[in-house]
């Protein structure tokens, strides 16, 4: 049996020293280079620079905001039309949910741009009814356009499992107790499915508060989000202290979002047992 | 109800849809417009084959997906082991919990902290930053990692403990047991997190750009890099490739899967 425990432990020893080498101190490396300078030494100089780039938290936040609402007012619906389908036709419409998931964002999001670039279909097309010649390319609808597209199946994913673990009785007993459909929709189905809704809101504003290709592409290099400072910072810069700080900043801000929002998840599931 | 219910999935599906199937459409056009297509030819995917750095960059995405989802794969199933197995139950949780910091972290985040991993290693050793194939092998390991021990460690959990124990009882070395008793069962498992990898390391372009260098280029890299200020219809062509590529890898994937399962089935049922 001891024998047994040794080789227990070497099986995860490589992974353990894997993770401390390449999860654990890559964290602990941005936090070293924010909290210091070309020298070496410690400062909070990088973190407190950082207010020069508020309007730029500002705008990735509303951004990202819309873009995260956009997806759940199209999605919660999409979720829920999905689960009264049949058997068969949820198997086929979760398949045909989950292809874009492994599609390359880079190439998800330059399809798009294909499609709405000035000489794109779209364009052209509203051209031919009669309108004047639109441009989408560059500016915020884009952005935000390209958030909620790249992004909207990872929405409805988790909203969906929720449904389909809800256990119909609950709405066959509101039913028959005399409650109308858009009552039980906000009184049964919302509440039973929180936890579906704040995973799927989580997986899509945190892609969307740090991307920077879906800015470059789509808003041709007209917006900056935090995505594209952290990004020139380290593409163009000398010095990584600046983007090492920003990025301190914005991992820690999603960790809090994520402590809070898995709370009220569930405090959500409390209220329902 | 049912017509709207229709109507409203319809409508989601096609605009979810309609951008990829432009993109494979305008691939075959014979004209370089993206609103008129004038008939089918296979121009771009000639101009895209004759692209040396295309191919540079084929040939070191295959290598990368290939290297790193082997070694995700045996690290994560090595991983899974010592979690199913752990005897502190808080080992297993802070492993559990340390495996999911990639997947929780924003992409751009984990690229950062890697690229600074390794500038500052190059910096104590009073070097020049080292990123390249290596680096690329490292960052894809660590980010297929928690993938892996995500498709295998349901598999020990559902194993029947009984039979490791009959094995070691009747003297099977541990090793031995391993791969006699409990490596079979872990199979489909474990082949699905290396498919898995491999698409995620052939797809994944964030993390990829900031521990690359210039001479090493992937696929995602190299058309980030082309597209970066006018349309290019040979790069059409390669996505459309890369499209094609992973809904075969990703048919793989599920064949293996039920393939797997089945074979079970008939083992059980067999008994």
């Amino acid at each position: 049996m001891k024998k047994q425990s040794v080789v227990r432990g070497a099986a995860a020893s490589p992974y353990l020293v894997w993770s401390l080498l390449f999860i654990v101190a890559p964290l602990l490396f941005v936090l070293w280079f924010a909290m210091t300078d070309r020298n070496g030494s410690f400062t909070f100089e990088n973190l407190r620079s950082l207010t020069s780039y508020s309007q730029t938290f500002v705008m990735s936040v509303g951004f990202s905001l819309i873009a995260t609402a956009i997806c759940l007012i199209i999605g919660y619906p999409l979720a829920y039309c999905m689960s009264r389908a049949s058997a068969r036709a949820r198997n086929i419409l979760l398949v045909l949910l989950m292809l874009p998931m492994w599609i390359s964002l880079l190439i998800r999001t330059y399809s798009l741009m294909a499609l709405l670039d000035n000489g794109g279909l779209v364009s052209s097309f509203l051209v031919r009814l009669g309108f004047r010649k639109l441009t989408f390319i560059g500016t915020e609808g884009a952005v935000i356009l390209g958030m909620i597209y790249d992004f909207l199946p990872y929405m409805v994913l988790p909203i969906y499992t929720s449904m389909t673990k809800l256990d119909v009785r609950y709405v066959e007993a509101a039913a028959d107790l005399g409650c109308n459909g858009i009552r039980t929709m906000f009184k049964v189905i919302v509440p039973l499915t929180v936890p579906g809704i704040i995973s799927g809101v989580t997986m899509v504003f945190v892609p969307s508060i740090s991307t920077f290709y879906i800015s470059q592409k789509l808003g041709g290099g007209s917006f900056d989000l935090i995505g594209d400072t952290i990004e020139r910072q380290f593409q163009n810069a000398v010095t990584y202290h600046t983007g090492a700080a920003i990025s301190l900043v914005m991992m820690i801000l999603i960790l809090i979002s994520l402590a809070i929002m898995n709370k009220f998840s569930d405090g959500g599931e409390d209220i329902v047992v | 109800m049912k017509i709207l219910s229709k109507t409203y999935m319809a409508l989601i599906f096609l605009i979810l849809y309609a951008p990829i199937l432009v993109v494979i459409l305008f691939s075959f056009n014979r004209s370089g417009s993206l609103s008129h297509f004038a008939g089918f030819s296979g121009k771009w995917y000639g101009e895209l084959f004759r692209d040396g750095e295309a191919l540079t960059a084929l040939k070191n995405s295959l290598i990368l997906a290939v290297v790193s989802s082997l070694a995700a794969t045996i690290l994560g199933t090595l991983a899974a082991y010592g979690i199913d197995r752990a005897k502190r139950k808080w080992m297993a949780r802070a492993m559990e919990s340390v495996s999911n910091i990639p997947m929780m972290n924003p992409d751009i985040v984990t690229g950062v902290s890697m690229m600074l991993l390794f500038v500052g290693v190059a910096n104590v050793l009073r070097r020049e930053p080292f990123l390249g194939v290596w680096t690329m092998i490292i960052a894809h390991t660590t980010f297929n990692l928690p993938y892996v021990i995500l498709s295998v460690l349901p598999k020990f959990r559902q194993m029947d403990k009984s039979l490791t124990e009959a094995a070691l009882d009747l003297g099977c070395p541990p090793v031995k047991t391993f791969f006699r008793v409990e490596l079979p069962y872990l199979v489909p498992g474990i082949v699905s997190g290396l498919m898995m990898s491999f698409t995620l390391s052939l797809d994944d372009f964030v993390i990829s750009h900031f521990v690359s260098s210039p001479d090493f280029r992937t696929l995602p890299l190299y058309i980030y890099n082309q597209t970066a200020h006018e349309v290019k219809f040979s790069m059409y062509a390669l996505c459309t490739l890369m499209i094609f590529v992973i809904l075969g890898l990703l048919i793989a994937v599920n064949l293996a899967g039920s393939m797997g399962e089945r074979r079970q089935r008939r083992k059980a049922g067999g008994k």
